[in-house]
C-alpha cells in the first residue's frame, strides 16, 4: 500500500483583518465576516511567491519522511499562481532541495484544487513503481480583485506531501475524482485577476462537486461519515465547507481541526492542503481522515486517509500550521497590502 | 547580475551548500579555492544549519533599484552553528528588533527579479526566530 511518508506547510506571516479590507471599500464589516465567516487572511511578503511557499513546505516534508531527497523521482506543483508563465516552479524547487536531476517535474493547474491534483497522481505514479517517492505541493499566492468578494478571502499559503510505499505517516486507502465543464471561475490568459459566477460558484459548483465526490468515496469505500474523526473540504469561505459537512452529515467536531480558513484565509490550491497538514498535526494512529478539494471549473478530489503509529513520532519536527496561524503575525494595512501585493502602479 | 551568474551560484544561493577546510576543520562560505583561516586548498563539503545568530546588522534605508520596494530594510551578518557566515537581507521583522545576538532562522525567499521580464532569483533570508 502507498501513503504519505512525509508531510510539511508554510503560511506567511502577514495578516490582513477583513475589518482593514472592509473599511477601505466602505463595506459593512460585520455583514462580510458574518456572511464569509472570515476573520483575516494571509498575506504574502512582497519576496515571498508560490515557489518559495512550495520549498519551505517541502523542506519540512523531507525532514519528516526522512529521506535522502535524491530518491525523489516526481515533483509536481498545483498552483494558479506560478512565478513565471513558462518556466515550472518545480524547476526551482528541485534545486532548492537537493531532488534529482533523475526527477519528473510537472507544475499543474486546476483552479483551488491543483494540488490534490498533485497528490492524486504522485500517489498513482509511487503505486504503479514507477518511482520510490513522489513529492506533491499545493501552494498559491492567490489572487482577487481589489474591492471584489474574492479579496477578503484569496490569501497565502500551501503544503507538501511525499508519497511512499515504506514507513507510512498516513495510509490512502481510497480516491475518487468527480469532474464537469463548470464554468463558475476563470481567469483568461494574460488577465491579472480571475472572475467568478457570484451565486453561481455555490450550488451548480462547489456543492454539487463536493458533495457528489464525497458521497462517491464514500460509497466507493462502503464508510459513513461516523467512520471519520476529521473531514476537510475545500475552503473557499469559512461558510461553504460547513454547510457542505452539515448536508454529508459531518459534524463540527469532525471539521474544526482542518477548517484554517477562518484565520488563513481561502490559499487556493494550498487550501484543503493545509487543512489536511492541520489535523495530521494532531492525528492518532488509526484515526481516519476524510479530504475533498474543490477546482473551479470544475472538480473535485476526494481522499480516504488513515494515520498511522508511525505519524506521532515523526511530526516532533517541522512546523505545525496552527502555530503558524496564532504566532507569529505582522498586521498590514491596506496600503501596505496593496504594496506587498503590488498592486500599485510603479515607473520602471 | 546577469542569469548565467546566478544560475552559477544556485548550489550555495538554493541549497546553502558550504565547505569545510581539511586542515583547519573551518567552515567557509560561499566556497572558495584558499582557506581565509589557514590558506589551506582541501575542502570538505559541509552542510549548513537553517539557524544562525546576528553578528552585526545595519539598516539600509537607500537601496538599490532591485530593492527598492523592500526599502528601508536591514542587512546582517549571521552566523551559523558550524561558525559559517553569510550576509543576508533580514525580512518579516521590525527594523529596530534586529542586533547583535538576534537569533534567526534561514527562509528561502525571493531575492530579486532581473526587471519586469526577467528571470527570478531566489536564495535565502533570516526571519527572527520564534
Amino acid at each position: 500500500m502507498a501513503g504519505i511518508v512525509g508531510y510539511g506547510a508554510f503560511i506567511p506571516r502577514h495578516r490582513i483583518r477583513s475589518e482593514e479590507i472592509a473599511r477601505q471599500w466602505g463595506k459593512d464589516a460585520a455583514a462580510i465576516k458574518r456572511g464569509l465567516v472570515l476573520e483575516e487572511k494571509s498575506v504574502p511578503g512582497i519576496d515571498e511567491d508560490t515557489i518559495t511557499i512550495s520549498v519551505e513546505a517541502a523542506r519540512d516534508a523531507v525532514e519528516r519522511a526522512g529521506i535522502d531527497p535524491i530518491k525523489i523521482g516526481a515533483v509536481y506543483i498545483g498552483s494558479e499562481s506560478h512565478p513565471y508563465a513558462v518556466k515550472p516552479s518545480g524547476t526551482v524547487v528541485v534545486d532548492a532541495l537537493g531532488i534529482g536531476p533523475e526527477v519528473h517535474v510537472a507544475d499543474f493547474e486546476f483552479a483551488c484544487k491543483a494540488g490534490t491534483e498533485a497528490m492524486f497522481v504522485a500517489l498513482g505514479l509511487v503505486e504503479s513503481g514507477r518511482v520510490e517517492y513522489a513529492l506533491a505541493i499545493g501552494a498559491d499566492t492567490s489572487q482577487g480583485a481589489p474591492n471584489d468578494a474574492l479579496e477578503f478571502s484569496a490569501s497565502a499559503g500551501g503544503a507538501a506531501y511525499i508519497f511512499g510505499k515504506r514507513d507510512l505517516l498516513v495510509d490512502v486507502l481510497e480516491t475518487y475524482s468527480y469532474t464537469s465543464d463548470t464554468p463558475d471561475f476563470w481567469r483568461r490568459e494574460g488577465r491579472f485577476y480571475p472572475r467568478h459566477g457570484g451565486r453561481f460558484t455555490g450550488e451548480p459548483a462547489y456543492f454539487r462537486h463536493v458533495t457528489s465526490a464525497t458521497r462517491g468515496i464514500l460509497k466507493k469505500t462502503g464508510m459513513n461519515p461516523e467512520d471519520f474523526k476529521y473531514a476537510v473540504f475545500h475552503m473557499p469561505n469559512g461558510k461553504f465547507p460547513q454547510q457542505a459537512a452539515k448536508r454529508l452529515g459531518f459534524t463540527k467536531e469532525q471539521m474544526e481541526t482542518g477548517l484554517v480558513v477562518v484565520k488563513m484565509g481561502n490559499t487556493y490550491s494550498g487550501s484543503s492542503p493545509t487543512g489536511l497538514a492541520a489535523i495530521l498535526d494532531v492525528a492518532d494512529p488509526g484515526d481516519k481522515i476524510l479530504l475533498t478539494s474543490f477546482g473551479s471549473g470544475a472538480g473535485s478530489d476526494s481522499f480516504v486517509l488513515q494515520a498511522t503509529e508511525l505519524l506521532p513520532q515523526r511530526r516532533t519536527t517541522g512546523r505545525k500550521v496552527w502555530s503558524m496561524l496564532d504566532t507569529p503575525l505582522r498586521y498590514v494595512t491596506y496600503g501596505e497590502y496593496a504594496k506587498l501585493r503590488e498592486k500599485i502602479i510603479l515607473n520602471d | 547580475m546577469p542569469s548565467p551568474g546566478y544560475w552559477r551560484g544556485i548550489p550555495s544561493r538554493l541549497r546553502l551548500e558550504a565547505v569545510r577546510c581539511s586542515s583547519c576543520e573551518n567552515v567557509v562560505y560561499p566556497s572558495r579555492r584558499i582557506c581565509p583561516h589557514c590558506h589551506g586548498t582541501k575542502w570538505e563539503p559541509a552542510e549548513l544549519s537553517r539557524t544562525g545568530e546576528v553578528v552585526t546588522s545595519t539598516v539600509v534605508h537607500v537601496a538599490p533599484d532591485d530593492f527598492a520596494m523592500e526599502a528601508p530594510y536591514v542587512l546582517a551578518l549571521i552566523e551559523t552553528p558550524e561558525g559559517a557566515r553569510l550576509m543576508l537581507q533580514v525580512t518579516d521583522c521590525e527594523l529596530n528588533e534586529i542586533g547583535p545576538g538576534t537569533a534567526v532562522n534561514l527562509e528561502f525567499r525571493r531575492i530579486r527579479a532581473e526587471g519586469n521580464s526577467g528571470i527570478l532569483c531566489y536564495g535565502f533570508k533570516a526571519v527572527p526566530a520564534g
